[in-house]
């Protein structure tokens, strides 16, 4: 940023209550963002910006039916077209061994369908042609012969013995069964489940949802003739993955592949797996010789593309009559679409569902679930949460809300007599999760604090004697995050960890290098202060290099919450490891041992002697100039490490929301919400405010709003943004947010992550506070989303579960 | 057929496709990239530019619909350097994450500012209400616009004031 720039704004600045750049730390602290300069003017690079010389564009012919054999496809008309280049169907790619691609959790997914469709859109065929517009008109010109089968569309009957069966390319496939699962302990559980003096249970469904970026999913692919180099211009959180898969798929060596993630106009999960758009790309490059775009619509992206949840949950608690939660158990009903393509680490085929004790302090726990295949999309991923831990959370929370009803006792209350104290972490619970650290009444007092929690329940009491309905509602999450431990996690067989490359120059100016891509997070600048606050060097002395897998080292990307967590633990010790060179330069340079050497941020003293010290600048020119280094020490400053953290990381929040239900038309208006959260030790909390404002946003949605719907012939319902319901400005308030510190203990500089921590923390609360507005009711129970048509007929007592 | 406009302060003219919508044309054709794409329904306002200092959905306005009017995109906010303070707010309050609906966002900003210069929170609510932010939240955004209207008020004081003291001439 320039200075010019920054003077104008300064004034004005700091005056508002905002920041002043000319202050900023060097280090952690308030800072304004390194990528804003080029968004702000509409010059970043995204990557429909991308304009190669002779590039073409591709579009895929998607399916109309959510079941049906392929009889004939004829594309001759579409061939003749004069501006197609190619029509391509999964025929010709059979013929490749293409026609199939490996998902993120070995199952295997259609890139063209060659035998039979098995969910509605799902791709048949494509074109490639001189522009948008005549690709688009030559898919009318392919014609396809389908004869459609039963359709299995209701998760609870795909199990049927009379269900049509869906993955008939699976040999041994008799029946739609995808995977079970269990984990905690059953007989303990049910010991305690026998002798509880208070048992509720209750049906929890998390509907499917999407995270639908704004900017939709898409490649651009150019293979080059001559050397047989592919550079694949990719939406992709996770570029070094996604180039691994490639290798292996395609049989491309990996040295020949370059990812490269230019901005990405947010991911928040969707951006994570391999599409098979992004596949069709390539091979049309590799089959014409041009360079391939490729950008879906925005009903593609809805319609085909990474879902997430699709949960229906029987939850269950044991409580004394008191209020003390002794067990909890849930069984699981898990609707993968007609391909598994979750995305979580191998082991973890329901993600890091086992976190669903939440916060509490139990004697037992006990899960299973069945998942099963559908003629929907295939999906599963962790949409701006760690791999399934939004739906146990939204369980627990959902959970404990109605315990607290059951026993009439005020669900702050309940939740803070059952929280796991401070003197108990680390804590192993039930399922086997060592969570790191928490102090979580502080919490919790300082939300219902920040919110007036004690009025609003006497204003709550005066407006329920007249009839309004208003509901205040509670979530306390603990979410686990930054996976993980490469031990016992990998995807697709590659560990869990992430690479960090720094380098000094000779002038003291650095660059860092990512395995990790920002997708409007702000890497470029939160990297960059780690680095700073590790060496000193100032922030904007420090390029951020990313998303581009020639230039960063390897490492699996940015989703569950991983970046800091993982890749900000590698940044820190990356700069450790040159601070260490730098201290042994420095004590040449100062003629005195290393020991006798301190280190003040940006450079080394002689301990006691302020005047003797070199700055880690002067240090850097040593390290590359003529002049002698410590024996036996190489020349240059600059250090590469790959970071596999002991354990995850244990970031928490209380939340507390309040809604007013107009109880003529049954809509709801979220009030207020106030979020405490705790993610450890904070590197700039402005962008920490804006993980959680944007998290806070997507539970109103999830919460009010949003739903991928399906009719009973497996027509997706909410293919476009007039009917998958994303909130605007007006469907949410203004956000409050507080938070405590609680470093984690084995992160180098106690960060635990904070990008999903509101998406998970924030669909119980507004649930819990529509539920709360409907006791009157005598309801304690709904399921998202609440639009005013389910919440009208729950005012009923007519509740139609969403699936 | 031949469409002619004024963008960003220079007028050009294209052989386009009839059907060309403006936002391609911006952007596949002019190569302006800033105006973005995101929904086939009219539903996100990424791709709001100003014709004529008024906020519309490039995506769903015709090339020619925009022949022989202005045309403003998110890169002629700059003017000789100079951001404008709508670009300073954003970026001073954290205004944008990912930066995909911003261009959108912030000239819907301008043309609320250039007709209301004082908006309270939900006049700027209401005015962005056509467009879809999936990373802020919105509060933000909203600060972002409040920001800038306090900024600007406070240059026009401050031109007041130089005018006053005769010092304007210099300024
Ligand atoms: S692209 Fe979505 S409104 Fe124009
Ligand atoms: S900043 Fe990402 S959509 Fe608004």
């Amino acid at each position: 940023m320039t200075t010019s720039e920054e003077s104008t704004k300064s004034d004005a600045a700091t005056k508002h209550g905002q920041i002043d750049n000319d202050q900023k730390p060097v280090g952690f602290g308030r800072m304004l963002r390194k990528e804003d300069p080029r968004l702000i003017r509409g010059l970043g690079t995204f990557v429909d910006d991308v304009d190669l010389p002779g590039m073409l564009h591709l579009a895929i012919l998607r399916s109309p039916y959510a079941h049906a054999e392929i009889v004939s496809i004829d594309v001759s008309a579409a061939q003749a077209h004069p501006k197609v280049k190619a029509v391509i169907t999964g025929a010709d790619l059979a013929e490749q061994g293409l026609a199939w691609m490996p998902t993120l959790s070995n199952d295997v997914q259609a890139v063209l369908a060659t035998d039979k469709v098995r969910f509605a859109y799902q791709e048949v065929a494509f074109v490639v042609a001189e522009d948008r517009y005549s690709a688009r008109d030559a898919l009318e010109l392919i014609e396809v012969d389908y004869k459609p089968l039963p359709v299995v569309i209701d998760v609870r009957k795909a199990l049927d013995a009379d269900a049509e069966v869906i993955r008939t390319d699976l040999e041994v496939k008799t029946d739609n069964h995808c995977f079970d699962w269990e984990t905690g302990d059953r007989e303990a559980t049910e010991a305690v489940f026998a002798d509880a003096e208070v048992v509720v249970s209750e049906e929890v469904i998390y509907p499917r949802v999407h995270p639908a970026p704004m900017e939709t999913c898409g490649a651009v692919a150019d293979v080059e003739r001559v050397s047989g180099k592919l550079t694949l211009w990719c939406t992709t959180q996770a570029p070094h993955a996604h180039r691994t898969v490639y290798a292996l798929v395609a049989g491309l060596p990996e040295h020949k592949i370059r990812i490269i993630a230019p901005d990405i106009g947010g991911g928040f999960g969707n951006k994570v797996p391999i599409y098979p758009g992004y596949v069709c790309a390539i091979v049309a490059s590799l089959v014409i010789g041009k360079p391939v775009k490729w950008m879906e619509d925005r009903t593609e992206n809805l319609v085909s593309t990474g879902f997430a949840r699709d949960y229906v949950m029987k939850g269950e608690i044991a409580a004394t009559k008191d209020g003390k939660i002794r067990a909890i158990r849930t069984s699981v009903l898990a609707d993968h679409g007609a391909f598994n393509g979750v995305a979580a680490p191998t082991k973890y085929p329901a993600g890091f569902f086992g976190v669903f004790t939440g916060s509490y302090d139990l004697e037992a726990a006990y899960a299973d679930m069945t998942a099963v295949f559908t003629n929907k999309a295939p999906g599963g991923v962790a949409y701006a949460c760690s791999f399934r831990i939004t739906e146990a959370v939204y369980l627990v929370e959902r959970m404990v809300d109605i315990l607290a009803y059951e026993l009439d006792m005020d669900p702050a209350e309940l939740r803070l007599k059952n929280f796991i104290q401070p003197d108990q972490f680390p804590y192993e619970t039930k399922t086997g999760w060592v969570y790191d650290s928490g102090d979580y009444e502080p919490a919790m007092r300082k939300a219902m604090e920040m919110i007036g929690y004690d009025e609003l329940r006497k204003e709550q009491a005066d407006k329920r004697e007249r009839g309004e309905l208003m509901g205040i509602g509670i979530s306390f999450f603990t979410e686990a995050v930054g996976a993980g431990p490469r031990k016992d996690m990998d995807i697709l067989g590659l560990g869990m960890a992430d690479g960090c490359e720094l380098r000094i120059h000779p002038t003291g100016k650095a660059v860092v290098r990512l395995s990790v891509k920002t997708q409007g997070q702000g890497h470029e600048t939160t990297f960059a202060q780690i680095v700073a606050e590790e060496i000193g060097v100032p922030v904007e002395d420090i390029d951020v290099v990313q998303g581009d897998t020639d230039n960063t080292p390897f490492g699996l990307g940015t989703y569950g919450s991983r970046s800091t967590p993982v890749s900000g633990a590698a940044a820190a010790l990356v700069a450790r490891k040159v601070r260490d060179k730098a201290q042994i330069i420095a004590s040449g340079m100062l003629e005195v041992s290393v020991a006798d050497l301190e280190w003040q941020k940006g450079s080394f003293q002689v301990k006691g002697d302020p005047t003797k010290s070199v700055t880690i600048q002067d240090i850097a020119m040593r390290a590359h100039g003529a002049g002698d280094l410590p024996e036996g020490l190489e020349g240059g400053l600059e250090a590469q490490i790959c970071y596999n953290p002991e354990n995850l990381t244990y970031p928490f929040g209380a939340y507390i929301c309040v809604v007013d239900v107009d109880p003529q038309t049954a809509e709801v208006k979220v009030r207020r919400f106030v979020a405490v959260d705790d993610c450890g030790t904070q590197i700039n909390p402005m962008i920490i405010e804006g993980q959680v404002h944007g998290g806070l946003a997507d539970g109103v949605g999830m919460a009010l709003m949003e739903m991928i719907a399906f009719d009973e012939l497996g027509n997706c319902l909410a293919g476009s943004l007039m009917d998958y319901l994303i909130p605007t400005a007006m469907e949410v308030p203004d956000w409050e947010t507080g938070h405590t510190v609680t470093p984690s203990p084995h992160h180098p500089i106690g960060a635990k992550g904070i990008g999903e921590s509101a998406t998970v923390g924030s669909p119980p609360a507004i649930v819990n506070a529509v539920v709360d507005a409907l006791r009157p009711f005598g309801i304690r129970h709904a399921d998202m989303p609440l639009t005013p048509s389910r919440v009208w007929e729950t005012m009923q007592g007519n509740h139609q579960a969403p699936i | 057929m031949q469409v002619s406009m004024e963008i960003n302060g220079e007028q050009r003219s294209d052989e386009i496709e009839p059907r060309m919508l403006l936002v391609h044309y911006l952007r596949d054709v002019v190569r302006l990239t800033g105006t973005h794409w995101g929904c086939d329904t009219s539903n996100c306002g990424t791709c709001v530019v100003l014709i004529d200092g008024e906020p519309v959905k490039s995506c769903t306005t015709l090339a020619a619909m925009a022949s022989g009017h202005r045309v403003t995109t998110v890169e002629g906010l700059e003017v000789d350097g100079v951001l404008d303070p709508v670009q300073e707010g954003f970026m001073a309050c954290h205004g944008l994450q990912c930066g995909f609906c911003t261009p959108g966002m912030m000239l819907t900003a301008r043309a609320l500012l250039n007709e209301n210069a004082d908006p309270s929170a939900e006049e700027i609510r209401e005015a962005i209400s056509g467009q879809i932010c999936r990373c802020t939240g919105y509060s933000t955004i909203v600060r972002s616009i409040q920001w800038t209207a306090m900024a600007e008020d406070e240059a026009r004081e401050q031109s007041v004031y130089l005018a006053a003291s005769g010092t304007g001439s210099q300024a």
